[in-house]
């Protein structure tokens, strides 16, 4: 019963973070800030609902292969965004807030590309 | 619940289905690719077909989504537009459809129990796998023992794509040294990817020997363990170069490799011949004939893992030679 | 309890689709489909254990594992294709 109430805990919370993720990836304006929105639930996310399906799975098999994803999940997810600014970083796009700072990328905002 | 999760899926693979034949952008169809095999994946998962599953996720969504941006790198990038419109293909299209959708409306319910495809060799199967095979995996029991001869010429299928590519995509000394000289150089900037692959890379390697020997017990299997090991193998190669992952796979390793996990699978057959059985009848391998019939599926899951990881690094080395050569050589 | 976790899976899937339909640049779309195959892997973890049989977790891992692949192949092939058209462009 209290394992029950405590799966609920985490999954209810992983799924709202998840959520929050999606509608940010869907209204963000730009780039820059829809990765931050998406990578950063997307851990957070991940990470508590797979700690609420751990504590209904026992001391098990299952609980070895769940804490083999966690693991896999942190690493991978940072490090796939991490590749991802860095990628459109280099290949000019700058985010909104920087164009005016006097930053010189070869492309002045991500509108003006022809990269679509 | 699973209804739903079926009707739900299935609506998002038909999206994505239109939307791959409406966009122009072809690296865009290629990711949109990915997802579709990610999808069916899933939907194979809901509809109980595990193995199936495994086997999707790893080609389609892995091996294939990089093939298709090795070779998208050679030719252009957006698809040219028609300028006429194929409304005669249209219509045959819709026609043929159209009878086949009422074709299948002759069809039995799906899932029933009394269709006539569940009635021949099916239960034989069921009933009698763990008695005369003992494997608890039955789709495994099935694809190596019973229908050995079958898979036999699936490899042999792989192994033929593998000797294609290998005679039209011939690497020149040139192309090597250009790819000694700058690309490591490149690649040097990508520390915090080379760390996290290098971590990755023993991992990646056990879980594939994990589903090649735990295939009896639950999904997995020669295919998917090769393929796992090639992906492995693959994003070393992506982060470390060409020439750096060649010094340990080089290639004539590679063909032998591939050459001897058919040899493998075909010796199995022939070593039972020689014993006195059919081809590829293990019963007669071993004093017991449950051994035995561990003993062949498990050297034929090897054979089979060995000629599908193989072939799927050659594969995927020679498309990238290529890709070295129009980038560095032809500019 | 893992119905509802699984209905939000879905939604956020299709939100992420949605974004792999319209977002403008190249970028956006890598974004989705990574995100997408993040969501693909919670989705089979709560899966199974909506349907009873917690043994399908080793396609989560290799799914995790192809999703991460994926992206890296695409951004190491798609790199400086890219940069030379910036420079092309200039």
């Amino acid at each position: 019963m209290v394992r029950d109430v405590i799966s609920w805990i985490f999954l209810l919370s992983g799924s709202f973070f998840c959520l929050t993720g999606g509608i940010g990836l869907i209204r963000f304006p730009e780039f820059f800030s829809r990765i931050h929105a998406a990578s950063l639930t997307d851990t957070l996310g991940a990470s508590l609902i797979l700690i609420g399906l751990m504590f209904q799975a026992g001391i098990s098999l299952t609980l070895a292969k769940l804490i083999m994803i966690l693991i896999f999940s942190l690493l991978a997810g940072t490090t796939a965004s991490h590749a991802m600014a860095k990628a459109a970083l280099k290949s000019g796009m700058c985010p909104l807030d920087q164009i005016d700072r006097g930053r010189q990328p070869t492309i002045k905002s991500y509108r003006d590309q022809d990269i679509t | 619940m699973e209804t739903l999760i079926d009707i739900v899926l299935l609506s998002f693979l038909v999206f994505t289905a239109l939307a791959v034949a409406k966009m122009n952008d072809l690296f865009a169809v290629v990711m949109l690719s990915g997802i579709y095999s990610l999808l069916s994946a899933s939907w194979f998962l809901d509809l109980d077909a595990v193995d199936v599953a495994f086997t999707e996720a790893s080609v389609g969504a892995g091996i294939s989504t990089l093939l298709f941006l090795a070779s998208l790198k050679l030719v252009g990038r957006y698809e040219k537009r028609t300028r006429y419109r194929p409304l005669l293909a249209l219509g045959v299209v819709l026609v043929t459809g159209t009878l086949l959708i009422y074709g299948t409306l002759d069809m039995p319910h799906f899932g029933l129990a009394d269709t006539p495809v569940h009635q021949h060799v099916a239960p034989r199967y069921l009933n009698d796998s763990m008695a005369e095979v003992g494997v608890p995996n039955v789709v495994t029991s099935v694809l190596a023992s019973y229908r050995g001869y079958d898979t036999l010429g699936e490899t042999l299928v792989i192994f033929t794509a593998g000797i294609g590519v290998t005679s039209l995509l011939r690497v020149s000394r040139r192309t090597k040294q250009e790819e000694q000289r700058n690309v490591p150089a490149d690649m040097q900037q990508q520390i915090i990817l080379r760390v996290v692959a290098k971590w990755m890379l023993p991992l990646i390697m056990i879980f594939a020997f994990y589903v090649q020997f735990h295939g009896d017990y639950g999904p997995g299997g020669g295919f998917q363990a090769g393929v796992i090991f090639a992906a492995g193998v693959i994003l070393y190669t992506m982060l470390y170069g060409l020439s750096t992952t060649q010094e340990v796979f080089r290639q004539e390793l590679l063909e032998l490799l591939a050459a001897a996990g058919v040899l493998i699978y075909g010796g199995v057959g022939i070593v039972c011949m020689i014993l006195g059985g059919n081809f590829l009848d293990y019963n007669v391998l071993r004093h017991d004939p449950v051994h035995g019939q561990h003993l062949g599926i498990l050297l034929v899951e090897l054979g089979v893992g060995i000629t599908v990881a193989t072939v799927m690094i050659t594969i995927f080395f020679k498309f990238t030679w290529r890709t070295v050569k129009h980038k560095y050589i032809i500019k | 309890m893992f119905a509802a976790t699984a209905l939000a899976l879905l939604v956020v899937m299709a939100l992420a689709l949605a974004r792999a339909f319209l977002g403008p640049t190249l970028y956006d779309r890598i974004l989705a489909v990574n995100n997408f195959g993040t969501k693909t892997v919670l989705l089979l973890a709560v899966m199974d254990f909506l349907s009873g049989r917690p043994d399908f977790l080793d396609i989560a891992i290799v799914y995790a594992l192809i999703n991460f692949i994926s992206v890296i192949g695409v951004l190491r092939f798609f790199e400086y294709a890219l940069q030379k058209t910036v420079e092309q462009g200039e």
